[in-house]
């Protein structure tokens, strides 16, 4: 491949069986820099993603879509048939899928139910509705898969000017973790580009971890107050 | 023209009829977006037709389905709460509340002591 791309985009499949929150995460995650495909249930997620009926489709011959990459999976809770939840479950069973980041959106604040999905491998808990400040959450996980990315695209040209990609990073970085990553950059050694990015790529997984926990023990990943969805009308 | 909209708007504003999830619809339209808060509404107009529909229609049945009537009110509920209109969302919670009660009066009728083990759990909703 040549230089780095103009345009990669972060991708996310985003999962509703609601018509109206699949235009809202659409337009959120847009205005958010991602590229969005939604689909209306967990089958049809696995679908474009390549599984079809539960069973991993190698098979170049098989008549389904060829296998679409997502970066992130964020999914509506409640959904009929294939709830979110089996659809994390399928996705962390598949060897090919499992390493995907999962977010799990609900309207519903049940701590039992927040925590079985971030024990099942849930990323992040996203309390409905969804709004702009919620995903900027994502931002530490699409930093990493744009930085693991670019440096992937110089290990395999190594022709290319190796420092200008590696420069071209979005200015607007505001994020503390965004910060640390961006500070060990420039010790990345000529020799040893892939060891370096492993040790980012921990560190960003441990302060992903520790997010993740903490959101546990709060019981809700948001840290805005939240009016009561329960019987009173917002006072206005 | 423009003044009038405003007063309307802001009229359902103070009337509970919209809050704030509103105003978070608006920040998401932009120039490459001119249209998209109008779009959402269309989409929930027709989607809660579609919902109503089928809630009269479980209603005319008489013998009430509440499992049935209470997942069609969990999505309206839903679709109200992301575009904003508070009192929908309201009535939408009051009448799930007055379908678990009815679910319990139910059982609570035909099982006598066992009416104990209703609760929440039974609509549904929770999995």
């Amino acid at each position: 491949m040549g230089m780095a791309a103009a345009e990669w985009k972060f991708h996310v499949l985003a999962v509703d069986d609601s018509l109206v929150d699949r235009k809202l995460i659409e337009r959120l995650l847009q205005k958010s820099s991602c590229q969005v495909t939604t689909v209306d249930s967990g089958y049809k997620a696995l679908e474009f993603l390549g599984l079809r009926q539960g069973i991993e489709s190698n098979d170049t011959t098989a008549l389904s879509l060829s296998p679409q990459e997502a970066n992130l999976i964020i999914t509506d809770y409640c959904m009929p048939g294939m709830t979110g939840y089996d659809l994390l479950k399928k996705l962390k069973e598949s060897s090919a899928l499992k390493n995907i980041p999962v977010v799990i959106m609900s309207s519903e604040n049940v701590p039992a139910r927040i925590s079985r999905c971030l024990e099942e491998g849930a990323e992040e808990f996203f309390l409905k509705p969804v709004r702009l400040a919620d995903l900027n959450k994502l931002k530490p996980h699409m930093m990493k898969t744009k930085l693991k990315n670019q440096k992937l695209e110089e290990i395999e040209t190594p022709s290319d000017d190796e420092n200008g990609t590696v420069a071209a990073v979005e200015p607007e970085i505001k994020d503390s973790v965004e910060m640390e990553i961006i500070k060990m950059l420039p010790l990345q050694s000529e020799t040893e580009p892939k060891r370096v990015l492993l040790q980012v790529v921990q560190q960003e997984e441990q302060m992903l971890s520790n997010n993740k926990r903490k959101s546990m023990e709060q019981g809700l990943s948001t840290d805005r107050p939240r009016p009561s969805l329960e019987g009173i009308a917002t006072a206005v | 023209m423009q003044r009038q909209v405003a007063l309307i708007k802001q009229s359902l504003f103070d009337q509970g009829y919209l809050d704030e999830q509103f105003i978070e619809l608006e920040e998401l339209q932009d120039d490459a977006n001119p249209n998209f808060v109008e779009e959402v509404a269309t989409l929930y107009f027709k989607d809660s037709a579609r919902l109503i529909s089928n809630i009269e229609q479980a209603l005319e049945r008489g013998s009430f389905d509440f499992n049935r009537l209470d997942n069609y009110m969990h999505q309206f509920k839903g679709s109200s709460t992301s575009i904003g209109a508070s009192k929908v969302k309201t009535e939408c919670t009051m009448f799930r509340e007055y379908c678990r009660v009815g679910n319990a009066e139910g059982w609570q009728d035909r099982r006598g002591p066992r009416r104990l083990h209703v609760g929440p759990s039974n609509t549904g909703t929770d999995q």
